[in-house]
């Protein structure tokens, strides 16, 4: 087997700016003098004609792009996840979300894979804060090939994106010759009859791994790759609890509000089955090595495996 | 139009107000009613815009960041024709489009929602910085409570806006003293408002008389004129002007008139009116 190709969607993100740059002349990126860190930079130098430093001031810098979005331009703010969801989530509601405007939110650095620089940058609470708002499309890509897939398709989407990248290099899984990014669409990655784990982001090469070992205890694991987290591919959901009666949901994001919760409140209302919820459990991160806290949290492999060996 | 016919329109629009507020039994018509001169020159002299057309793409742009005083807004927008005037008395009712802070998906003439204090601005600038990137020579206007001011997002757009040199934006203040809680020095004081712009590289035009359209003409012009800076232009009014109840009374920022208080804030308009008509 070849050696596993690692790279981090924040890299995906700059990289796929600037591919779309070249086709779509209203785009216009944002920033908030983390160009170097949110990857905006790669851009910056293809097109520093495009490229608005905000300065530190998220707030602004998310009116601005409505600002720009409501007179043609496709803007894509850019900051850690703590700050464009967090900081400005009420400019997000009020000033883009609200009139509909086409502003796409590349919001890198999410959940404590940050690793060093610990709580006060780990957000563990975009996907609630992002997926509560009413209109907004929620995306978490699972590898660099997904990441800018995602970035093309929330430019062919007209309407606000929030579109969520790591720092962390994470293993590349989707290089196959027939990928293809559906907004909206789950992915099954793998069969299985005795329990559906859904998971989100760097989750999905996790879930992977810990279904290969429950296959050698004799636990049958179907594999969901759910990279548009609203609007949730509700059928597909249905389907596998149907399917398996038993899920489990994975994500680098707080047990409350995330994957999670849309699973269950889609569940619960549809076809109620027993869901393991596997996050952030409602504390703040801290700081350390990103793999080391993937693995403190149980958002690794082996943590996925064991919580779900006694789940089923 | 002449001064006489700016005077009778904005006196118009402030019937329109009080009775949009009274209608929906709420709203704010003190600071919509200090802006109305403002309004009305900005729609009737100042900007290029059309009202049969009012997503035409080279327009000057007007966002509302003191999106509260919408009443203002609208009732001028009524009177340009974007709309009926008799649709103000269903401001705020169910089902109406005239929603009680501007909503630029559904109200013709709005460019911008707002309402939210602070972000609005934000906006302005945002637009005003699209004109410069795609060479486009329309102006953007934007209108803020001197409360308002008191948000850290107004000096966040502020700085962005002087660095960046945009000449195509004005950034207004409705300088009317008075806030929710009181008087703006005594709650948490904005002044001076115009060193404050000033410090953030705007050209700045103080104590411009909002209720006199001499004044008001002047200050557009020396905007107009500026080049490598944006402009605030800071505007001494009234709150309440034209209606004697509610001058200068912090009570009526957000409160609508009973019956008794419509009639003689109307009879205190067709006074204003009639006075206009014998110059």
């Amino acid at each position: 087997m070849s050696e596993v190709v690692k790279v981090a969607t924040r890299d995906s993100y700059g990289n796929a700016l600037v591919e779309c740059g070249k086709e779509y002349p209203n785009l216009v990126v944002l920033d908030a003098d983390l160009a170097a860190a949110t990857k905006t930079g790669t851009f910056l130098k293809a097109f520093p004609e495009r490229h608005i430093d905000c300065g530190i001031a998220e707030c602004n810098m998310v009116g601005i792009a409505a600002g720009l979005a409501a007179t043609g331009k496709i803007p894509f703010v850019s900051s850690f996840a703590m700050f464009a969801a967090g900081r400005a989530f009420e400019q997000v509601r009020n000033s883009v979300a609200y009139p509909h405007l086409n502003v796409k939110i590349g919001a890198t650095h999410a959940g404590i894979s940050v690793g060093e620089d610990g709580a006060t940058h780990q957000c563990n609470e975009d996907i609630a804060l992002m997926r509560s708002i009413p209109g907004m499309v929620v995306i978490n890509p699972s590898d660099d090939v997904e990441a800018k897939a995602a970035v093309k398709a929330a430019i062919e989407h007209d309407g606000p994106v929030y579109l969520r990248f790591g720092r962390l290099a994470t293993p590349v899984i989707n290089d196959t010759p027939d990928y293809k990014f559906e907004l909206g669409k789950g992915v099954v990655l793998r069969e299985g009859k005795d329990v559906a784990i859904i998971a989100t982001g760097l989750c999905v090469a996790e879930a992977l791994a810990a279904a290969d070992k429950l296959a050698a205890d004799g636990i049958s694991a179907k594999v969901i790759n759910i990279h548009t987290i609203k609007p949730l591919d509700e059928e597909l959901v249905l389907a596998a609890a149907k399917e398996t009666g038993k899920v489990v949901t994975v994500e680098e994001h707080s047990v409350i509000g995330g994957l999670g919760s849309a699973v269950c409140d889609c569940l619960s209302e549809k076809a109620p089955t027993p869901v393991l919820k596997i996050g952030v459990n409602d504390v703040f991160g801290e700081s350390g090595p990103a793999t080391k806290l993937i693995a403190k949290y149980g958002l690794d492999a082996e943590g996925i495996y064991s919580k779900v060996k006694s789940f089923v | 139009m002449n001064k006489v016919e700016l005077q009778k329109t904005a006196n118009e629009v402030r019937k329109g107000i009080v009775t949009a507020v009274h209608s929906a039994k709420a709203g704010h018509p003190g600071g919509s009613l200090s802006a109305a001169d403002v309004y009305t020159y900005l729609y009737f002299e100042e900007m290029n815009i059309d009202p049969k057309d009012p997503k035409k793409a080279d327009r000057d742009r007007f966002v509302l960041s003191k999106g509260h005083t919408a009443p203002g807004l609208y009732s001028t927008l009524a009177q340009r024709g974007y709309f009926p005037v008799e649709d103000l008395k269903t401001l705020r009712q169910l089902g109406s489009y005239l929603q009680g802070h501007p909503d630029m998906k559904h109200i013709p003439g709005v460019d911008m929602s707002s309402g939210s204090l602070g972000q609005g601005i934000s906006a302005a600038v945002g637009m005003a910085l699209s004109a410069k990137l795609s060479n486009d020579s329309y102006r953007v206007y934007t209108l803020l409570g001197d409360g308002e001011i008191q948000e850290g997002q107004v000096w966040e757009a502020a700085m962005f806006a002087g660095h960046r040199k945009l000449d195509n934006l004005v950034v207004m203040v409705d300088n009317n003293g008075l806030q929710i809680d009181g008087k703006i020095e005594d709650v948490c004081s904005p002044y001076p408002i115009g060193d404050k712009f000033k410090a953030f590289n705007f050209h700045v035009i103080e104590n411009v008389d909002a209720h006199d359209f001499d004044a008001i003409k002047a200050a557009f012009d020396e905007a107009k004129a500026t080049k490598g800076m944006p402009t605030a232009i800071v505007f001494k009014s009234v709150k309440g002007k034209g209606v004697s109840f509610m001058e200068n009374n912090a009570g009526w920022h957000g409160k609508a008139p009973n019956d008794d208080e419509y009639a003689t804030a109307m009879a205190d308009l067709e006074k204003v009116g009639e006075a206009i008509c014998q110059k």
